[in-house]
């Protein structure tokens, strides 16, 4: 099967998300693209899927233009898509996710769930995907949860299968196990469409690399010959820094002293269980895991948003255990929540005035009850223009920004005064790699101005690169306390997931 | 409470998506969906085959609404005092809401603080400059307090104010029945629950006062009121730091949480605010419009007020408008029953019409053949962060 997009133009009121796009996929091959976000992946795929219409173009099957009304349409024209965020039931097995929609019924239309299982059983045989048709999905490990999204679209018989960003939710190992499942599908003749922002992954495993810039396809790359830093520059539009450039650091005092912490998750189960760990200024310290080990409660406790149950936490030998979020910046904690449209950010609310989200209440932007919006208003140029935020105007809604962009009125807002203590959690997710770079180098600048630093990230790129000194966090508990200069990657994914290298000398 | 996330939904949706063109177009959409019942319900002419008469009627229903609501003096002095308490409890449903809370209880803070400023309207005996401006202040004072019921339950207990407000709609519909048969409140010469008469010095004044042969002109000194609190509403959302606080909570709440904002304080002021708003509207009625105090003064003015909320999109200026339309319907609706045989009815079905064609914008884009943008119909693909 070979699919054509011919001239795909996608127009949203005052963006052109697709111009123009052409791009052919194929069965037997991996075709990744690649792009910073905003690029208009995810605009295209949507037009390929059937859920948008194109403006102009068609798209062409086996030399045939087929029009997609629905997603229905692209499923029977054999397009399967695998969803950044499953699309499955919690409390069903990996069988009945996997008919759901295309039950095979006995008599009287009741479910044949015997022949459910025995599909499930075959299909995952045949790719060597390993899968137990009776487990409960909400049981299952996130990279089992994504071979069950696979299974569902092999058995409605896709021919080539889409997958959204899908190493962003998986551990090393299991990043590992999907490469081997995606070359399986290869093998046996089917087609793989691979969008990522990971430069790595995308020179790991794909056939041909299409590179999208701005609605356009700006190159097509091989990468047998590619390097990362040629496509980060097709990517971004110039050249790009990949490698955190940084001086050796020089540790002082001891400015964040986390004692014995635990903290319950809203539930009641013991995220952070006893955990202790120190950070001095001038110093990044990263805490590296799988997402759902207790980073998130960490933070949210280190932040006085989640109250802890034991343990104290001080701050220049100051106990903070039961400080408000305010009191605590007030004391110079800044802190980068890792969900900026949840947490971050206000979407409705202009870019000036998520400048001032944490700070409104600062004698500087506010007198009593009346806000000075003109205050605010100059520094939010002000910092628009430092941190190189794009954008038209101060006035405008931060949610009609790019991630980026998003994460750097994030970055300016916390960064741009006096620090103590900066948390960041994952400060570059979604975040393209020109603001990656920017970012990055604003928290080592940070760093050397003498702040302390937390770095909380499942990118282990990332911590691995920014860090001074690297904790592994696993169910809940620090496993390990790494010096990332003489640690490989490959032991950090092992800690990560619960085990210890055969050599290890640490933690 | 999936009632309430899909209202949630409603509202935002028409928040982001109505345009003036489309409230413009709604209002037109509703007219002609009213035509066409009234045309329907003309039985006598239908079964004479008399569609020409038909559609006359239609036109002189619709010319009595403009002519009832605007074309003269009395007109224009009738819709003002039907706007007067729309107005102040379209606000106090926007204030609310822009903090991202639903007030249902519109009703029950109206009834509170009406019956505040009603105390302070009979048992003072002047002088006015001081006995008017302190009655309504009470209704402000008694809507706030009643306000403020809901608005802790929230933030103590998390119960959820649309429950609780109209739970306590009907415990002040009561309360005011019993307050009105107390010797504090009952007229002396009456067994029927209805209250003393506000002192002629506590009244609020005519707006059309200066005419001395024109005493049924019956606008009041309310409409200066609830001029006075959009303004007061547009400058707390605009310039001040708990206005902020209210659109960043509203919009966010857990964004609100993590900027270090005291929510449930925060929660807690939205109610008592949007209750001093509604408190405002019942003082306006009594201490206006009626004189005394009655079993339902606030009649279905909280109510209305949700939809007068969402027609203005909770904006300070939007919500006035809205507002001065309902009233000018409702003036007008009368003299259209007056003129012709239909009913006032046709007006809340008017209203509902209008409503739902506002909150259905892809309806509207269909029927009029423009462009409009949807808000987002949800993407099968969302990049990280997009």
């Amino acid at each position: 099967m070979q699919l054509e997009l011919r001239g795909i133009t996608k127009r949203f009121p005052g963006v052109i998300a697709n111009d123009k796009i052409n791009l052919t996929l194929k069965t037997g091959e991996v075709l990744c693209l690649i792009g910073e976000n905003g690029a208009g992946k995810s605009t295209l795929m949507n037009v390929l899927y059937g859920m948008y219409k194109a403006d102009e173009g068609q798209i062409v099957l086996d030399g045939a233009p087929v029009v997609f009304m629905s997603p229905a349409d692209a499923i029977a024209a054999g397009i399967g898509m695998v969803h950044q965020h499953f699309m499955l039931v919690p409390v069903f097995t990996v069988a009945e996710n996997v008919v759901l929609g295309v039950e095979p019924t006995g008599r009287l239309g009741s479910l044949d769930i015997d022949k459910a299982r025995e599909m499930v059983s075959e299909v995952s045989d045949r790719y060597n995907l390993n899968l137990d048709p009776d487990a409960i999905i909400e049981d299952l490990p996130v990279g089992v949860q994504q071979r069950v999204e696979i299974v569902k679209v092999l058995l409605r018989d896709a021919k080539v299968v889409v997958f959204d960003e899908p190493t962003a939710v998986l551990t090393p190992k299991e990043i590992i196990e999907f490469f081997e499942i995606v070359k399986t599908l290869i093998a046996a003749g089917r087609g793989v469409v691979f969008i990522t922002h990971k430069l790595k992954e995308a020179l790991n495993v794909a056939d041909r690399i299409a590179v999208l810039r701005r609605g356009q396809v700006v190159g097509e790359v091989d990468p047998e010959t590619a390097t990362e830093s040629q496509i980060a520059e097709m990517m971004v539009g110039r050249p790009v820094q990949l490698i955190v450039d940084k001086k050796p650091h020089a540790p002082g005092e001891v400015v964040l002293e986390v004692k014995n912490l635990s903290v319950l998750d809203a539930d009641g189960r013991t995220m952070v269980d006893s955990v202790s760990f120190s950070v001095r200024a001038g110093e990044v310290v990263g805490i590296a895991g799988v997402q759902g080990n207790g980073q998130t409660e960490l933070v949210d406790a280190l932040t006085g948003l989640r109250n802890s149950t034991r343990g104290m936490v001080a701050l220049d030998g100051q106990d903070i255990t039961s400080a408000s979020p305010r009191v605590r910046h007030a004391k110079g904690i800044a802190h980068i929540p890792e969900d900026r449209q949840r947490q971050g950010l206000v979407g409705g609310l202009s870019i000036a005035e998520n400048l001032v989200l944490t700070r409104y209440h600062d004698e500087e932007f506010s007198h009593g009850i009346v806000m000075d919006w003109p205050v605010a208003h100059s520094v939010a140029e002000k910092l628009i223009a430092e941190y190189d935020i794009r954008t038209p105007s101060a006035d405008i809604e931060a949610g009609t920004l790019s991630g980026g962009n998003q994460q750097k009125v994030i970055v300016a807002r916390e960064l741009s005064r006096p620090l103590r203590l900066s948390i960041a959690a994952q400060p570059t997710r979604g975040v393209d790699v020109g603001s990656i770079e920017y970012i990055h180098s604003r928290i080592i600048k940070e760093r050397d101005t003498g702040t302390a630093v937390l770095i909380v990230s499942t990118e282990l790129d990332e911590v691995m690169a920014l860090s001074d000194r690297l904790l592994v966090m696993y169910r809940g508990k620090i496993v390990a306390d790494l010096d990332p200069k003489v640690t490989s990657a490959m032991d950090v994914g092992l800690y990560m997931a619960g085990s210890r290298p055969a050599n290890a000398v640490n933690a | 409470m999936k009632i309430v996330a899909t209202l949630r939904k409603v509202a935002d949706r028409i928040a982001r998506t109505s345009s003036f063109q489309i409230t413009l177009l709604a209002v037109l959409s509703a007219m002609v969906v009213g035509a066409f019942i009234i045309i329907l319900s003309d039985i006598n002419k239908l079964q004479n085959g008399d569609i020409l008469g038909a559609i006359k009627t239609v036109g002189s229903a619709y010319w009595a609404l403009v002519v009832g609501s605007v074309g003269s003096l009395r007109a224009i002095s009738a819709t003002v005092n039907s706007a007067t308490p729309l107005i102040l409890c379209g606000v106090s449903v926007a204030v609310a809401f822009k903090a991202g809370l639903f007030n249902i209880g519109a009703t029950g803070q109206m009834l509170a603080g009406g019956m505040a400023a009603l105390w302070v309207g009979f048992a003072m005996d002047g002088p006015g400059f001081i006995q008017v401006p302190l009655a309504v202040l009470a209704g402000a004072v008694g809507g706030a307090a009643y306000g403020a019921i809901p608005g802790i339950l929230k933030a103590r207990t998390g119960a959820h104010e649309v429950i609780t407000t109209i739970m306590l709609n009907n415990m002040a519909g009561f309360l005011v029945l019993w307050l009105l048969k107390t010797n504090l409140y009952q007229r002396e010469d009456r067994t029927d629950p209805i209250s003393k008469f506000v002192t002629p010095t506590g009244r609020l004044p005519r707006l059309f006062g200066f005419l001395s042969d024109r005493p049924d002109l019956v606008a009041h000194a309310g409409f200066v009121v609830a001029i006075l609190a959009v303004i007061v509403y547009w400058w707390f959302l605009i310039r001040s730091t708990t206005g902020f606080e209210f659109r960043a909570f509203g919009m966010n709440a857990d964004a609100a949480q993590y900027a270090g904002m005291h929510t449930k304080r925060l929660t807690v002021m939205a109610m008592m605010f949007a209750g001093a708003f509604a408190g405002l509207a019942g003082s306006a009625e009594v201490l206006g419009t009626y004189g005394y105090g009655s079993q339902n003064f606030a009649g279905d003015i909280g109510y209305d007020a949700i939809a007068i909320a969402l027609l203005g999109r909770s904006t300070p200026f939007g919500t006035l408008f809205a507002a001065l339309l309902f009233g000018a319907l409702q003036a007008g609706g009368r003299q259209m029953q007056a003129n012709t045989d239909v009913p006032i009815d046709l007006i809340v079905v008017l209203r509902a019409l209008i409503v739902m064609f506002i909150a259905a914008p892809l309806l509207i884009k269909a029927m009029w053949r423009i462009k409009v943008e949807p808000a987002s119909l949800g993407q099968a693909f969302k990049g990280q962060g997009s």
